[in-house]
């Protein structure tokens, strides 16, 4: 288990880099770890999938695929790689500070 | 005073369900199967079919013939599920009122998600083998195939039998030396994951069978376009891979009529379902069993046949109003055919990967390894399957619990 510094608070991360208590996140975190993980700035459609994840999250105790977020986001696939290029699901979850979407078997 | 059971399909989950209750519960339980056809098909035979080693009509018999005595069988699509009712609302506009409904709808090939699959070029360059139609017709295109570039190619998952691809991959690898052609064909396995599967020991063993083999491997492709004209496959992330001729798995999704039951399925169809009870999340009087549950295990014959006794067991406990067993590991066996015949065998469960070893003990077939008992093992099965597992009967020597003798865990 390491730590990480954003927006001035030391928070736990697991070695990909993914929140390990998603209560530590706030908004404020968000464009630094977008930097972190070469997403760049963010705009508002990104933060549409940001609060998604957060939402999805805290209803159900696992970030979605990026298919499922393709149908229930809003956002389309394609669009989600343009907002996340290299894996939605993923790099959104690490963003929104919850994580790693569980994966399939 | 009867009590009714009403399970959704009639496909290894729904038959081998509907049997073993009915041993397993009085005459006062009525017990009906619903399905909209009447075509009971050995899915895992489907891979052979392609390469000429099994023939479409010996794959499919009649579902309501599997069916045992004192179970009904209803020939009927199926609309929706109130589940605030406890209804079922058939496809002709009739209904069924059910005190436990078991769900064994499994999942549906979705090719139409993935832009062009279905456009031009499908079934002719681009073929699925994961259904009859698809896979009697790629028979013939490869009977024709006399060289080029074949792709096999995963859209996404999860899919059923995940290690089916790779199988497709090792038997196009066999087909093809058999018919001496093979230093013409270029083999290429593409795939959403970051390797060729998902548990780390496994993926490195199957990784260095494709090597060994001469197929090449690309990971993490997420297939956003297939353009069958061009002969190309192109990622949500831009990357292109070209091709003669595609094998593709096509997304996959739950049944329609959970799609349109309110509450009921997730956002690809599948019913959320508690992974060691088997009882649905929706509702304490539904129980999910097979490819329609959305738990974190495979989507695979094995897997029903080792829910079935859980599932059983808590259908009768739910009735009696006692507390259910939380007993369900996530077991999952399966044989991965890998040419000249022989075949590997991996058995794992939720916590435990796929490990080198024996199974079911120090004694018995070798896992992760390529044997030819593994590969009569694997035909075997089929028999099994018609007479053993959709019966409802426990196999000998196989376990509901995933066994730990016989593996080797250090090798993590």
């Amino acid at each position: 288990m390491s730590t990480k510094v954003y927006a001035g608070t030391e928070v736990p991360v697991n070695e990909e880099g993914f929140f390990t208590d998603p209560g530590q996140w706030h908004d404020d975190m968000a464009a630094e770890i977008a930097r972190e993980s070469g997403v760049g700035e963010l705009t508002e459609r990104h933060w549409v999938i940001i609060r998604f994840m957060r939402k999805e999250f805290a209803e159900k105790g696992t970030g979605p695929t990026v298919r499922a977020l393709g149908k229930t986001s809003g956002v389309s696939v394609k669009e989600l790689y343009q907002l996340f290029p290299k894996g939605p699901a993923k790099l959104a979850a690490r963003i929104a500070g919850i994580p790693k979407p569980r994966g399939c078997i | 005073m009867t009590k009714r059971i009403v399970i959704l399909g009639g496909g290894t989950g729904g038959t081998l369900a509907a049997n073993r209750l009915r041993r397993a519960l009085d005459a006062e339980y009525e017990i009906t199967v619903v399905d909209r056809d009447d075509d009971h098909v050995y899915q895992p035979g489907l891979l052979f079919v392609p390469f000429g080693l099994a023939q479409a009509d010996d794959l499919v018999r009649s579902r309501h013939r599997q069916l045992h005595d004192g179970i009904a069988y209803l020939g009927s699509g199926v609309d929706r599920v109130d589940t605030e009712a406890d209804r079922v609302h058939l496809a002709d506009g009739g209904v069924l009122d059910y005190d436990v409904l078991i769900i064994a709808t499994g999942a549906r090939l979705v090719p139409e998600e993935t832009d062009g699959l279905t456009g031009p070029g499908w079934m002719t360059k681009a073929f699925s083998f994961y259904d009859l139609e698809g896979a009697t017709a790629l028979a013939r295109t490869l009977e024709e195939f006399d060289g080029g570039r074949l792709v096999v190619n995963v859209v996404d998952m999860p899919i059923k039998c995940p290690v089916a691809p790779l199988e497709f991959c090792f038997l196009a690898d066999w087909y093809f030396q058999e018919r001496g052609i093979r230093d013409q064909v270029r083999l290429t396995y593409v795939t959403p994951l970051d390797g060729a599967f998902t548990k780390p020991v496994a993926s490195r063993t199957l990784s260095g069978m494709l090597q060994d083999k001469g197929i090449e491997l690309v990971t993490e492709f997420n297939t956003g376009e297939v353009d069958g004209e061009a002969g190309k496959l192109i990622s949500f992330d831009g990357r292109e891979v070209e091709f003669d001729l595609a094998v593709v798995v096509p997304a996959h999704g739950g049944a329609e009529c959970i799609e349109r039951s309110w509450g009921l399925g997730d956002a690809l169809g599948f019913v959320p379902t508690d992974e060691h009870t088997l009882q649905s999340k929706a509702r304490d009087n539904i129980f999910v069993i097979g490819d329609a549950a959305a738990i974190p295990t495979s989507k695979a014959g094995s897997v029903t046949h080792f829910e079935g006794e859980v599932l059983t067991r808590n259908v009768a406990r739910f009735l009696a109003g006692e507390e259910l067993d939380a007993s369900f590991d996530g077991h999952t066996n399966c044989f991965i055919e890998s040419g000249f015949g022989k075949a590997l065998l991996i058995d794992f469960n939720y916590d435990t990967e796929p490990l080198p070893g024996h199974y079911p003990s120090a004694v018995g077939l070798p896992l992760l390894a390529e044997s030819r008992l593994n590969h009569l093992g694997k035909l075997m099965f089929a028999w099994l399957y018609w007479h053993s597992l959709l019966p409802g009967r426990d196999l000998p020597g196989v376990s509901t619990a995933m066994p730990r003798a016989g593996k080797r865990f250090e090798t993590r």
